[in-house]
């Protein structure tokens, strides 16, 4: 709904412009038996890739085989497969190439470790670094501490 | 100390490093992933004959397998070459994917046929389970029925001296580009 609603915005403004307004993605008609299907349609449909043109999702490509793995996509979502199973029988043909969100493997891991790992060498060497910094009070010799602590007015005094 | 002068240098060959390996590799390459898998089954009419096959037809090993349409026009450019490696021995099976069977019958007659039999696969589906995405596409099957290799794009006798030739060895080099010269 939301997506039929950007598409009609942005035609009005393209019209207003005369500018012929390019659709952002295939237009087709299927017909889902459920809303939560077709919301599944398009969810599965942009994170599948096109293995034809490489950086298009099926959901975008012109390309033929992006429309067929449409079909497929939606002919398996009636017959109520569940999205592991069409993510499977997708790998399965195309390789784990046509997932742009790819399953946690031997050759994910990192990937997908990657912030993490990252997120704690930064707080490790941030923490580091704030350790090795000079301890300026230690500088003080004992006649300066005691006069800080005159000004602060240390209750030891 | 002096150390940590020469880490904006490291990290520099590092990524230096890891980008000029990029150049070399080919992005559009995808790996297939029906490799060491069994020919996916299948149903449906031969070309010619009509008759109904299955995956059980496809009964010489090794042999190519040859995906190819009226409409691709790099398979018309692949079609000597394919001709002269049938001439050779070379088995080869067609997939004739997403194609209009009257035309292909025509192609055939008129250019010649390679193809020990032809699959004809109007939906695409075989393509589909086999993990095809274009065409020409042209697989092996080693001697035990396993999808062994795939390439993509015309097949031609460079590419199949390098990636082919050692599944099909009697294949000789200088015998196969003369016929495809002929061919041509």
């Amino acid at each position: 709904m939301k997506f039929t609603l950007k598409v009609l915005m942005g035609a009005m403004i393209c019209g207003h412009l005369w500018i012929v307004p390019v659709a952002l993605a295939v237009i087709e008609t299927y017909e889902f038996s459920s809303p939560e299907l077709e919301l599944r349609y398009h969810q599965l449909s942009q994170e599948l890739r096109c293995p034809k043109c490489q950086n298009q999702n099926i959901a975008d490509s012109n390309a033929p085989i992006a429309r067929d793995l449409r079909v497929v996509l939606y002919e398996q979502l009636e017959q109520g497969a569940t999205d592991d199973e069409i993510l499977a029988f997708m790998v399965a043909r195309y390789g784990e190439f046509v997932r742009y969100r790819p399953g946690v493997d031997r050759n994910t891991i990192l990937l997908w470790a990657a912030p993490g790992l990252l997120l704690i060498l930064g707080a490790a060497s941030l923490l580091f670094h704030l350790r090795q910094r000079p301890d300026h009070a230690s500088d003080l010799t004992e006649a300066e501490k005691a006069e800080i602590a005159r000004l602060l007015g240390d209750p030891r005094d | 100390m002096r150390a940590k002068k020469f880490i904006p240098l490291v990290a520099f060959a590092v990524l230096a490093g890891l980008l000029f390996r990029g150049l070399s590799i080919d992005p559009t390459e995808l790996p297939a992933a029906r490799l060491g898998q069994p020919f996916p089954n299948f149903a449906g009419p031969e070309l010619r004959s009509g008759r109904q096959i299955s995956v059980a037809a496809l009964t010489e090993r090794p042999a190519l397998v040859n995906v190819w349409a009226t409409w691709c026009y790099s398979c018309r450019v692949e079609h000597p070459y394919l001709l002269a490696l049938a001439e050779q021995g070379v088995p080869i099976y067609g997939l004739n994917y997403k194609d209009q069977p009257v035309k292909a019958r025509e192609w055939l007659a008129q250019l010649g046929d390679p193809y020990q039999l032809n699959v004809v696969d109007v939906e695409g589906s075989v393509g589909l389970d086999l993990g095809v995405y274009g065409a020409p596409e042209t697989y092996v099957l080693d001697a035990a029925g396993h999808i062994a290799h795939r390439h993509v794009g015309v097949l031609d006798e460079a590419v199949f001296q390098r990636d082919f030739s050692r599944w099909f060895p009697t294949v000789a080099s200088p015998a196969a580009a003369a016929g495809s010269e002929d061919g041509l």
